[in-house]
């Protein structure tokens, strides 16, 4: 299978991929990057475990090809915020107690993420339908949702 | 310090990796030299594998193998945690949808599918059993071979058979109520599809798996490897969810041969279709025959439970003996009479799933209450508290009494949605409890290591999958060492580091390793009295040791000073262990008398559109007896998930199977579960806490029982709602609609 070299800021790092024809952005970010944090799960885009957001915007990364991305801008959860510098809503997921396996946190979390960005103030139904495309089987959803709308209350102080 | 840490909600011990995705999952270890292996199956049930076609695959450069059962040893190697029934790979014949023939090895995962699309199967269909008629109808073809049975039964497609009860033979009831329920077969759908890792080591092997028994599938591996226990090491990083799914082994003997015989590290990842066909919830189709005396009160309960498990037993078995052990709930019942079959068929292996076949139970169980006292005019709260089992009443003759007041759970869930107060048309509440007898035997040790330092390692062999084991271990250390969980390290999920521990199911862990962990603190205060009376020669009897105190006569040390004194020049730290076994009792019918009853009670009140059938739950309230909750928000967001799943099964998901037995739902674009917008427009979890535990600070098991219920009670809202009657699950609103249209409920008896 022939190769295509894609240059993309991740996390707001420049890289430069060797990447196939069908691969996808999860692909290439677990496996190429060793960016484990974004998950995999349907591969179909009906889970929202794999979300990471390209130029801003939520996307399944398991529907992307990486091949697309040349000029790309993308975010992982692994680049907003790090253990002992959390950003404003991962320390609201972790004090609202919505986190319990945590498998779909990091999609759940990417998902919330661009919500705030472009509606800093969402009311609850907003955050709701926001986040129905993230699949948790533990249904922590009730704490997940309250947690963004906290992390949006507190992003004022 | 001095501050409670017990009954606070601290933040999950892990949590900080887990929402920067840094905690690495199964899936996520990368072993250097590893390959990649993919499952080769066919689209149909049952077949007759006539030939493996696989010169193609094997030819194609950095494809390594194509195995198939001629590649393994013969008599084909068998496991299973009941019966030692699953092969490695199939042998001769597949017996259910996705049961791989063969499994290709490459150097990428992608090769590995594209080889494995290259693997052709000359294969013959056979007619195929995928329901409970079909298992009993004698003309059907058998699922296993009767060579590998035993008994009368080995003809049949009854695994097992088996009947108990109690009382006097039923005299006159004023009503008898026979009906049928229908639980259908449900899938975990954990996010984390299964992933499998094994590797060589030296005389050895190792394993990766997120397994909840990583002890359990150590002995497996053992067994069928010739290796000693110490020679396979098996490594369980914390499931992405599990809920029963990830108990036993599957893949992962195959994968350690594979990786034995190539000599290299080998990786198998699931796709959720086949993560679908590898185990799911055991179906149940039961027939209750209940008398009533006028007043409400049980005269005798007469059940036929008959249980579809797939074709090979699983756990299957043990879920239908313990399940139906409580055929008659947490009720006062004179006389009983339970019949059990558990059945083999075409289907994917029945296996645990959260609440282990009680939730199917309950649903018959609690329907049937409420027919009841639909025909005889009695309140359905008030029909529960007239036969509910009190505090200390034994109402399993012979067995474990009534270990919580189990009245309050059940009227505060009645209150909370406001049970007595009128309602509008087109509404209904429902009120349903549920009853689990919890974990009998087994044994669960810890270590706890007290550092130089005062903080503290917990060794324990439990796994966190969610339920939140890491945090409540951490928050026992806490509080008995005295200091803060920040300072407390519990690791976990190697076989080779933590010591033993039976198995993490059956809500057990809090009770049986939390008591373990409390143990093994107890340990390190006896050694530190020790300590101190050497250090400070003084008797033993005047040195007393509470939670990160020692008490001298002249002053108060803390551990950490006590041991500076103790190691000068030398270092060295305390190391407790603790454990905790339930013994075997062969005379019991479960082996020994649960630990803890796992108590819940829901209640709820729903609307209904008569037009669509489309159904919204206004109001769900969960009452779970806990005993004592160590951390209050962990359990009310265990409790909370268990209640949404509970909707999950109940209103949306059942597997469908087409005429050859292939699984016509596969995966999450057909088969749905909840999500934020089918959330109940308020849900609210309440524990009650009155310390009745045999656990820690009197601590009960949790984290299930809210999923009890939740059938029974939102179907008796939309009965009370619509005057529909709904027998079979899940309650879609097509299944409601249909319900609307029809006369309801016709006398039966």
């Amino acid at each position: 299978m022939s190769s295509h070299r894609v240059t993309l800021d991740i996390n707001g790092e420049p890289h430069s991929l060797d990447v196939t024809a069908t691969q996808t952005l999860l692909d290439a970010l677990r496996w190429q990057l060793d960016l484990t944090g974004t998950k995999k799960c349907c591969a179909e885009g009906e889970c929202g475990a794999c979300t990471v957001l390209i130029n801003g915007l939520a996307v399944n990364s398991c529907l992307v090809l990486a091949a697309e991305l040349h000029g790309a801008s993308v975010t992982t959860i692994e680049g907003i915020g790090t253990p002992g510098s959390l950003s404003w809503l991962q320390d609201a997921f972790l004090a609202e107690g919505a986190v319990q396996c945590g498998f779909c946190i990091p999609g759940m979390a990417m998902a919330a993420h661009a919500l705030l960005a472009e509606q800093p103030h969402p009311d609850a139904a907003t955050i709701r339908d926001s986040l129905s495309g993230n699949l948790c089987r533990c249904a922590g959803y009730p704490r997940i949702l309250r947690a963004v709308q906290i992390a949006s209350s507190q992003a004022d102080e | 310090m001095n501050s409670e840490i017990v009954g606070t909600s601290v933040r999950r011990v892990g949590g900080q990796e887990r929402v920067t995705g840094r905690y690495r999952f199964v899936g996520d270890i990368r072993l250097e030299g590893m390959l990649h292996v993919k499952l080769v199956s066919l689209d149909c049930a049952h077949a007759r594998v006539d030939a493996v076609r696989a010169d193609a695959a094997r030819s194609l450069p950095g494809v390594h193998a194509v195995v198939t059962e001629n590649d393994l040893p013969r008599p084909m190697p068998r496991f299973g945690p009941v019966h030692h029934d699953r092969p490695m790979l199939t042998t001769g014949y597949t017996t259910y949808h996705g049961e791989p023939v063969a499994a290709v090895v490459a150097e990428t995962e992608q090769l590995a599918a594209h080889a494995a699309q290259l693997v052709r199967v000359d294969y013959t269909e056979l007619p195929s059993v995928t329901t409970v008629a079909a298992a009993l109808d004698p003309t059907s073809p058998l699922v296993q071979d009767p060579e590998r049975r035993s008994g009368v039964l080995a003809f049949t497609n009854v695994l097992s058979e088996s009947r108990f009860g109690w009382g006097e033979e039923p005299g006159a009831a004023e009503l008898v109520v026979d009906q049928t329920y229908v639980f259908p077969m449900v899938t975990h759908f954990a996010i984390e599809p299964h992933t499998f890792l094994a590797a060589p080591d030296h005389d050895g092997v190792q394993v990766w798996s997120a397994v909840q028994h990583p002890f359990a599938l150590q002995r497996v591996l053992a067994e069928l490897l010739s290796l000693p226990l110490a020679s396979v090491r098996v490594h369980a990083p914390d499931p992405g969810g599990a809920f029963g799914g990830k108990q036993h082994a599957k893949f992962e003997p195959l994968l350690a041969l594979i990786a034995l015989r190539l000599g290299r590290p080998v990786r198998l990842e699931l796709s959720l279709d086949e993560t679908f066909q590898a185990v799911r919830r055991t179906m149940f189709e039961i027939r209750l025959r209940s008398g009533f005396f006028r007043d409400g009160r049980f005269a005798f309960q007469d059940a036929e439970c008959n249980a579809l498990l797939g074709a090979y037993a699983d756990i299957g078995p043990r879920v239908v003996s313990k399940s139906t052990y409580l055929m008659c709930g947490p009720y006062r019942v004179p006389s009983a009479r339970i019949r059990v079959r558990a059945l083999l068929s075409h289907t994917p292996p029945a296996t645990a799933f959260r609440g282990f076949g009680t939730p199917q139970v309950v649903w018959a169980l609690e329907s049937q209450l409420d027919e009841a006292a639909r025909r005889l005019g009695i309140d359905r709260l008030e029909i529960r508290l007239r036969n509910l089992a009190g505090p200390g009443e034994e109402f399993i003759p012979g067995d474990k009494p009534a270990d919580g007041d189990w009245g309050i759970s059940l009227r505060r869930a009645a209150e909370e949605v406001r049970w007595t107060e009128p309602l509008p048309a087109g509404r209904g509440r429902g009120v349903a409890v549920g009853i689990k007898a919890s974990a009998t035997t087994g044994a669960s040790y810890a270590i706890v290591r007290l550092h130089a330092d005062g903080s503290a390692t917990v060794l324990s062999g439990t796994s966190d999958m969610g339920q939140g084991a890491r945090t409540v271990l951490a928050q026992i250390a806490g509080q008995e060492l005295g200091i803060d969980v920040l300072r407390v390290s519990v690791v976990m999920g190697d076989t080779a580091l933590v010591p033993f521990d039976l198995q993490t199911s059956a809500s057990r862990s809090t009770v049986f390793m939390g008591s373990a962990v409390r143990a093994a603190c107890q340990d390190i205060h006896c050694q530190l009295v020790e300590m101190a009376a050497a250090t400070f020669q003084l008797p033993a009897d005047q040195v007393s040791v509470t939670s990160g105190l020692v008490q001298l006569p002249s002053r108060k040390l803390s551990f950490a000073e006590l041991l500076a004194e103790a190691f000068a020049g030398v270092g060295g730290e305390v190391i407790g262990v603790g454990s905790r076994r339930g013994e075997h009792m062969g005379t019991h019918p479960l082996g020994g008398p649960p630990a803890f009853y796992e108590f819940s009670a829901t209640a709820c009140e729903v609307a209904v559109d008569d037009e669509t059938g489309e159904l919204t739950i206004l109001k769900h309230i969960s009452v779970a007896d806990v005993g004592r909750a160590i951390n209050p928000a962990q359990v009310e967001s265990q409790d909370e998930g268990a209640a949404i799943m509970g909707l999950g099964h109940t209103l949306m998901e059942h597997l469908l199977f087409d005429e050859r037995g292939a699984i016509r739902n596969l995966g999450a674009l057909d088969y749905r579960i909840p999500t934020t917008k089918d959330l109940p427009l308020a849900l609210h979890s309440l524990l009650t806490e009155n310390g009745d535990g045999p656990g820690p600070y009197g601590a009960k098991g949790a984290g299930e029982g809210g999923l009890f219920a939740v059938a029974p009670a939102v179907a008796s809202a939309v009965a009370e709602a619509t005057g529909a009657v709904i027998r079979d699950l899940p309650l879609t609103p097509e299944r409601i609609w249909q319900a609307l249209q029809v006369t309801v409920d016709s006398p039966d008896t």
